[in-house]
């Protein structure tokens, strides 16, 4: 059963967000997709300054197996992309919720975040998608 | 529910993540594809391969309708056990698939072919012998094991009688014997030493766990790309199908055109291929080792690209390379003087050095490794 801690928030396609004290965000994939994708051998992430909308590509994984796209679940600007990864994806499955974090950003001014998943709800979801 | 292997529900307890494999029901990985991959190159892994189609061919004929059937020649196959690696071809001389090929007796063979090609084989094979008067027996109840890595045939040996590991540590690569009622091959698919053992189903999960006992690593279907790849083997339905022909798919090697009255399957069509890669060698294709010189990964079907030229062919297997720790790929590509080509990667066109494959044989590189990229 994959790790889902309680005071993040999630989306239905496996990223995982992060309220820091300063109001910016940190962003990664959850413990469940790093388990799904496998030993991770290149991740690739945005540079600082970028501006995303929700749901545009901004990080790519890649395992032995396959490349998969990150998409980000909020809006806002890159402050930076994690710099560790380059030299050791394999933070990224070791570590899905710290040293694994793929970027940090600020979020746009404007309405407050919405459309992301409570560690409950997102829980739910993996079980139905067990079954 | 696809076909099972009598491993599987050994897979199942050992926690396999299992796919489809050419309908069959396969363990992907373990623990870590990576791991397993490691295990094999420094030590020793076991692989579950009895999806693969062992047959055997019987009759007074059989030697005659093997040489009409395959591109290569079993009439090398002078002694006993020994084992050769051959396509069978189409009139065409497209690759229907490769096999393996040992010698079991005067007039007895035996030939392993692909899961996913089986039945198509098997028809194949039955029309053609039919006119030999050869008798075809497909042997379902045997599981396959491949044991591979330095540490691999000592591991199997110690699982033997005295006498039976004495002949399976005597075995040269490329022949195989039998030991009881296992049969013993040095033979595999990893760029390895090893053994691939065939044996009776129902013994096959006791002696995986044995095997695990003393250190052989549980490896799946992931790992096995991996190796294969980095060893520079081809993988049928990827590097070669039965609308390529061998010339074109690095498997010129295995075509035996001596002696020129040996009138095999598919020679004609070899015999018009050559003589118009003699005219035009530029029009034609091959299959080449590329390595990546920049960061990301190589994939099938990614398009391959010279500025001067544009697109001159298309990836046929790409993967991370775990011992090289960079990207390496099979592609078929246009027969044009170059020693670095462009692979459209997701969009983005990197770098890639066209090298002669293997990348890595018994735990070494083997070509020339570009600067790892930052």
């Amino acid at each position: 059963m994959s790790n889902v801690p309680a005071d993040l928030k999630y989306t239905s396609t496996h990223e995982w967000v992060r309220s820091l004290p300063d109001g910016s965000v940190e962003i990664g994939i959850t413990d469940h997709a790093q388990q799904a994708l496998g030993d991770l051998v290149f991740v690739e992430v945005p540079e600082a300054g970028r501006e995303l909308k929700v749901g545009d590509r901004c990080a790519v994984v890649e395992s032995v197996k396959a490349a998969s796209d990150v998409y980000s679940p909020v809006a806002g600007e890159v402050i930076a992309g994690n710099p560790q990864l380059a030299s050791a994806p394999e933070a990224v499955n070791n570590d899905p919720y710290a040293s694994g974090w793929l970027m940090r950003l600020r979020p746009a001014s404007g309405p407050p975040i919405t459309g992301l998943m409570s560690a409950a709800e997102y829980q739910q979801l993996l079980l139905s998608e067990s079954h | 529910m696809g076909r099972r292997t009598p491993l599987f529900p050994l897979h199942q307890q050992l926690g396999a993540r299992i796919v489809d494999f050419g309908g069959w029901e396969m363990p992907l990985q373990y623990t870590s594809q990576l791991a397993e991959h490691h295990a094999v190159r420094r030590a020793a892994g076991v692989f579950d391969v009895s999806h693969m189609c062992s047959i055997d061919l019987q009759g007074e004929r059989s030697q005659a309708f093997l040489r009409e059937l395959l591109a290569n020649d079993i009439g090398k196959l002078t002694v006993c056990g020994k084992a050769l690696y051959a396509c069978m071809l189409n009139e065409s001389g497209g690759v229907l698939d490769d096999l393996i090929v040992y010698r079991l007796g005067a007039d007895r063979f035996r030939a392993v072919v692909n899961a996913g090609t089986r039945d198509r084989d098997l028809a194949w094979i039955r029309r053609h012998a039919h006119r030999y008067g050869v008798e075809v027996l497909e042997r379902t109840q045997l599981a396959m094991l491949a044991v591979q890595g330095p540490a691999a045939r000592q591991a199997v040996a110690n699982l033997l009688s005295p006498a039976g590991a004495a002949a399976a540590l005597a075995l040269a690569p490329f022949f195989g014997c039998d030991v009881g009622d296992w049969f013993i091959a040095r033979t595999g698919y990893t760029g390895e030493d090893g053994f691939e053992v065939m044996l009776p189903g129902a013994a096959a999960q006791g002696i995986w766990r044995s095997l695990n006992a003393a250190g052989v690593v549980s490896c799946g279907l992931g790992a096995r790309d991996t190796l294969r790849l980095e060893a520079g083997m081809n993988l049928y339905g990827n590097d070669m199908d039965e609308h390529t022909q061998p010339f074109e798919s690095g498997l010129g090697w295995s075509v035996a055109l001596a002696p020129a009255e040996r009138d095999f399957i598919g020679r004609e069509a070899l015999e018009r291929v050559l003589a118009e890669r003699a005219r035009a060698p530029e029009s034609q294709r091959r299959l080449v080792g590329l390595v990546l010189e920049e960061r990301g990964v190589i994939r099938s079907h990614q398009k391959v690209q010279l500025a001067q030229h544009g697109i001159i062919g298309e990836v046929t297997s790409g993967t991370f390379s775990p011992t090289l720790e960079r990207s390496i790929a099979l592609a078929r590509l246009l027969d044009v003087a170059a020693e670095r080509v462009q692979v459209d990667v997701r969009g983005k066109l990197l770098n890639a050095r066209i090298v002669q494959p293997p990348f890595v044989r018994n735990g070494k590189t083997m070509i020339a490794l570009p600067e790892k990229a930052r």
